[in-house]
């Protein structure tokens, strides 16, 4: 009998909330492949965000500055401990690290373009230094990895700081991948590696395990580059307030620290969704361990993993950090997952703003490739710009809000000018829930 | 994550030295672990005699009137030795554990260090070089001992904390590493009924041993399946009233050399915390083995 | 020659008086005395200059090496030569673990044993060990060689690359995607060429050579580890 035919209402089809279409896709594609997702990008599962903490602003108990009248600094040095030339920036904002291989040519060189004119630094990633992005950075970051890809003295010396990576966000206690289609004949040879090959980098340094080994490498670095320049170590935030503890012990001159939504170039999907925690979470722990030895301020603190605009700046700066990093947000400065390319984008069974295939080298914006043809699409000197822009934008934006709370520098911002909008976040970033005197925890560890 | 040095004696005519060597070999290491310091020294014993070693926060409220006190409940004699934060307690074998017992009546606020005939515990936060001069340690003298320096990874930076750990009569054991399944192994021993008293993960792995010997495994054994039971990264060096033993995880990452002469046999964890011991030019200097269990007797 | 002793100097100063060296190298000759196991010596060298380490060191020494001929006489701690780029190395001692590690280029002779680790992530490096090595060793080994005339330890090669990998003795166990491959006429003459080097009379047909077995190389659910 057909139930139209019945009169009788039909039960509307229901979707399981655990079996979703997204997990159901995923245990057909794993079926089908038997290799688990691998994608690029940060976490995109709803997590606490900064966007949960609002600020008071002045009135009467507080005075604001005049905007564009009255000066609101954002210069930050970093590194001043130890090292004879530490960093100056002009804006609290860096460029994280992204690699030569996972990035092309030009899209480091307009890194390089975008962050200097704005006054900052840029990252190198695993593959090495390319002349394209330290001719265009006038301060430069370089990565030493486990991978060691593309590492030698030379470019060490070229560095205006080096930062050890001991893990990322994304993949904290993980190592890096570049599928084959991206490892050209040039990242090849960069990387001494085969062409074509799917390469997976290590997830611990060939040559020291732990932070009694760290103290000891960082000397090594430290001597081989004449006490010059900074050493930053950046970990993953997992256990950020052991880990900023070590890193100091081990002598850092600043920990970069990477909440989850911190992008990669490619790792498992389950390893991106499913390890680490949010940026908001990390924050306090991490500025904790700095001010219990002593050592807020003096070893910079900066803070990456969905960073977007001048207001998350404000706030990771409102709970301790002393400057940001921006990866993924930079890309789509530049011109990544622009509804420009949608069809190409279609083409490839995704659509703006979903693209994560990083990995593939078939990106639409040529941004994330080595392919020849889709590169000639991106045009360094213009996306140079366009991230200036952005740099700008965002500076101005957190500005806006420290001169707003009635600060002359964007340091001065502390977490009592924050308040927080749900529970978690109250929690997390240990500020009052919103029209309350009281965080959960509050009498707790920190 | 830490620095580990130790030193077993084959010539009976350098155990005056001990402690100064072991103390030398400590300092070295400050680099690997500043947080704190301990010593394990397995020095005199006397026939039918055991020895409590004990730290307290005010030993000078502690300790006074402690022999007195303790003679009092064991009905015996009780010899007592101060050295700055810790003391020894000297009495005979038999009462050890009703004198254990006593301890926690009478001054609640002691902590045992160790228990043994011949093995004796100092550990106290502060650099190497500052512990190893409170308590004398270039003066004591032994046939083996070992030392650590502790930089914490997760643990409190506390006396407790504080390695060499007692796991059992003159036992003991220093750890280099981070066990990764520390948790779950501490709530089975609880169950078991054994005693821990922090959250530091080397604690728990004495805690195995001792477990694991008290349900009739010898040491080497016992070694042996914490290989098996013990998941993360570790460097062990134990001592025994007359044995010193090394072991290393199956990855060993955590760096380790020894050294063995006609009069010696020696652990560092870098080359550096060996430079000062007669011979060393002419040592036989190696490398443990992953999973490998070494272990020397008298 | 040029003698610097550490027991009355600084790491940081010895250091330097090398790196000078860059511009001037009219001074090509080094003594250094009294190295006691400390780390970083005569890490970054960039000159053709001769440096002998009378003693054993530390951790790192000779890192990142590039043109420079160092000689430790006695034995070196973890990761000599590190990230050496060119020049050589020589070791009349042990080596302790990641001897080697991630090096590009140069020479690294080690004439007692090496520890675990050796050559991990080698890219281009050529290691000669006169007696064994211990586990791991070529852990991710990329390209370069690495002659072994002793035994080699558990895993040999695991996860390798284009490396060589050349056994005289016994092999504990090969390493995943490890495999014994075919000795060819190229590989004897390399061989021959590394063990004249490395001033060893070992003779090139007692070895065997292992390398990748590729099937790591593209991501298959057969091949998981």
């Amino acid at each position: 009998m057909n139930n139209n035919d019945s009169g009788i209402p039909r039960t509307t089809p229901r979707q399981s909330a655990t079996f979703t279409q997204d997990i159901n896709s995923e245990i057909r594609r794993a079926a089908a492949t038997g290799i688990y997702d691998i994608r690029g990008g940060g976490a995109k599962r709803k997590l606490p965000t900064f966007d949960d903490l609002l600020f008071l602003g002045a009135s009467i108990s507080r005075y604001p500055l005049e905007g564009y009248r009255e000066k609101c600094d954002t210069n930050v040095t970093i590194g001043g401990l130890n090292a004879a030339n530490p960093i100056h920036l002009d804006i609290p904002i860096t460029i994280a690290g992204m690699s030569f291989g996972a990035l092309s040519g030009p899209a480091k060189e307009a890194l390089g373009r975008g962050a200097s004119e704005a006054g900052t630094s840029t990252t190198t990633g695993d593959g090495g230094m390319t002349p394209e992005e330290r001719g265009h950075s006038s301060k430069l970051v370089y990565q030493y990895l486990p991978s060691r890809y593309g590492m030698n003295a030379n470019d060490l010396r070229k560095a205006d700081a080096i930062e050890i990576v001991v893990g990322q966000g994304a993949k904290p206690g993980g190592g890096g991948m570049l599928l084959g289609q991206k490892i050209s004949d040039r990242v090849a040879q960069m990387r001494n590696l085969p062409k074509g090959i799917d390469q997976r980098s290590a997830c611990r340094h060939p040559d020291w395990t732990g932070p009694d080994d760290l103290e000891i490498k960082i000397l090594e670095l430290r001597e081989i580059t004449g006490w010059k320049v900074p050493i930053y170590v950046k970990v993953a935030g997992a256990r950020p307030y052991y880990d900023t503890t070590l890193a100091i012990k081990a002598g850092a001159d600043a920990i970069v620290l990477d909440g989850m939504q911190g992008g990669t170039a490619a790792t498992q999907d389950v390893f991106i969704e499913h390890v680490g925690q949010p940026t908001l979470a990390i924050v306090r722990p991490a500025v904790k361990a700095l001010q219990d030895l002593g050592m807020h301020r003096k070893v910079q603190l900066i803070l990456s993993g969905g960073i977007r605009t001048g207001a998350d700046v404000a706030k990771a700066m409102a709970l301790g950090a002393d400057a940001v990093a921006i990866g993924t947000a930079a890309l789509i400065a530049l011109g990544d997952n622009d509804p420009k390319w949608e069809t190409d984008y279609n083409k490839l069974g995704t659509t703006a703003g979903a693209y994560d295939d990083w990995h593939e080298g078939q990106d639409p914006a040529g941004i994330t490739t080595q392919d020849p043809e889709l590169m000639k699409r991106f045009d360094p000197i213009e996306g140079g710009r366009r991230l200036r822009n952005y740099l700008k934008v965002m500076t101005l934006e957190a500005q806006t809000i420290a001169r707003a709370c009635g600060k002359n520098h964007l340091h001065n911002l502390e977490p009592e000018d924050l308040v927080a909008l749900t529970l978690e976040a109250a929690a997390m970033a240990q500020v009052p829930l919103a029209g309350t005197d009281w965080w959960p925890g509050k009498s707790g560890l920190f | 994550m830490c620095g580990i040095v130790g030193l077993f004696l084959k010539d009976k005519t350098m155990e005056t030295q001990l402690g100064a060597m072991l103390s030398d070999m400590l300092i070295t290491m400050t680099d690997r672990g500043p947080d704190s310091a301990g010593i394990a020294i397995y020095g005199d014993t006397a026939e039918n005699t055991s020895k409590i070693t004990v730290q307290s926060d005010t030993p000078d409220m502690d300790f006074n009137s402690l022999k007195i006190d303790l003679e009092k409940q064991v009905k015996g004699d009780v010899n007592l030795r101060v050295q700055s934060t810790h003391a020894v307690l000297e009495l005979a074998l038999d009462q050890v554990n009703s004198a254990r017992l006593a301890l926690e009546d009478l001054r609640p606020n002691l902590r045992v260090m160790s228990i043994g005939e011949s093995l004796e515990i100092y550990k106290e936060v502060g650099l190497p070089k500052n512990v190893a001069a409170r308590f004398e340690i270039k003066r004591m003298s032994g046939s083996h001992g070992i030392g650590h320096t502790r930089m914490a990874t997760e643990s409190a930076v506390t006396t407790m904390g504080a390695h060499p750990f007692n796991t059992g009569s003159d036992q003991c054991l220093v750890h280099n590493g981070s066990l990764s399944n520390h948790n779950s192994l501490r709530r089975k021993l609880r169950r078991d009924g054994v005693h821990i008293q922090t959250e530091n993960d080397t604690e728990v792995g004495a805690a195995y041993l001792t477990w694991k010997m008290q349900n009739g495994s010898s040491l080497g054994e016992a070694l042996e399946s914490s290989l098996k039971d013990l998941d993360g990264f570790f460097t062990f060096v134990v001592g025994t009233k007359d044995g010193f033993g090394v072991v290393r995880d199956p990855i060993a990452c955590k760096p380790a050399v020894m050294a063995e002469t006609e009069q010696y046999v020696a652990f560092g964890s870098e080359y550096r915390a060996l430079v000062n011991l007669p011979g060393i030019e002419q040592a036989r200097v190696w490398e443990p083995e992953p999973a490998t269990v070494y272990f020397w007797k008298h | 020659m040029q003698t610097y002793d550490l027991a009355n100097g600084s790491l940081r100063e010895l250091n330097a008086t090398l790196h000078a060296q860059n511009e001037t190298t009219n001074q090509t000759s080094w003594e250094i005395t009294n190295p006691r196991g400390a780390h970083a010596i005569a890490c970054g060298l960039d000159s053709p200059i001769e440096v002998a380490i009378h003693g054993s060191t530390g951790y790192y020494s000779a890192g990142m090496n590039q043109q420079a001929t160092v000689n430790i006489k006695g034995s070196a701690g973890p990761g000599v030569a590190e990230n050496m780029m060119s020049g050589k190395v020589v070791i009349d001692g042990d080596a302790s673990q990641y001897a080697g590690a991630t090096g590009n280029g140069g020479l690294l002779v080690i004439k007692g044993n090496a520890s675990s680790r050796c050559g991990i992530s080698m890219k281009g490096i050529n290691i000669v060990v006169h007696g064994n090595i211990g586990h791991m060793s070529a852990f991710m080994a990329q390209s370069g060689n690495l002659v072994v005339c002793g035994d080699a330890g558990d895993a040999l090669g695991d996860s390798c690359y284009e490396a060589s990998i050349f056994v005289r003795g016994s092999v504990k166990s090969l390493g995943a995607d490890c495999e014994e491959k075919e000795m060819r006429p190229e590989h004897m003459e390399i061989l021959r060429e590394l063990l004249l080097q490395g001033e060893c009379d070992a003779k090139p047909a007692e070895f065997k050579r292992f390398g990748s077995a590729r099937t790591l190389y593209n991501f298959n659910v057969d091949n998981a580890y």
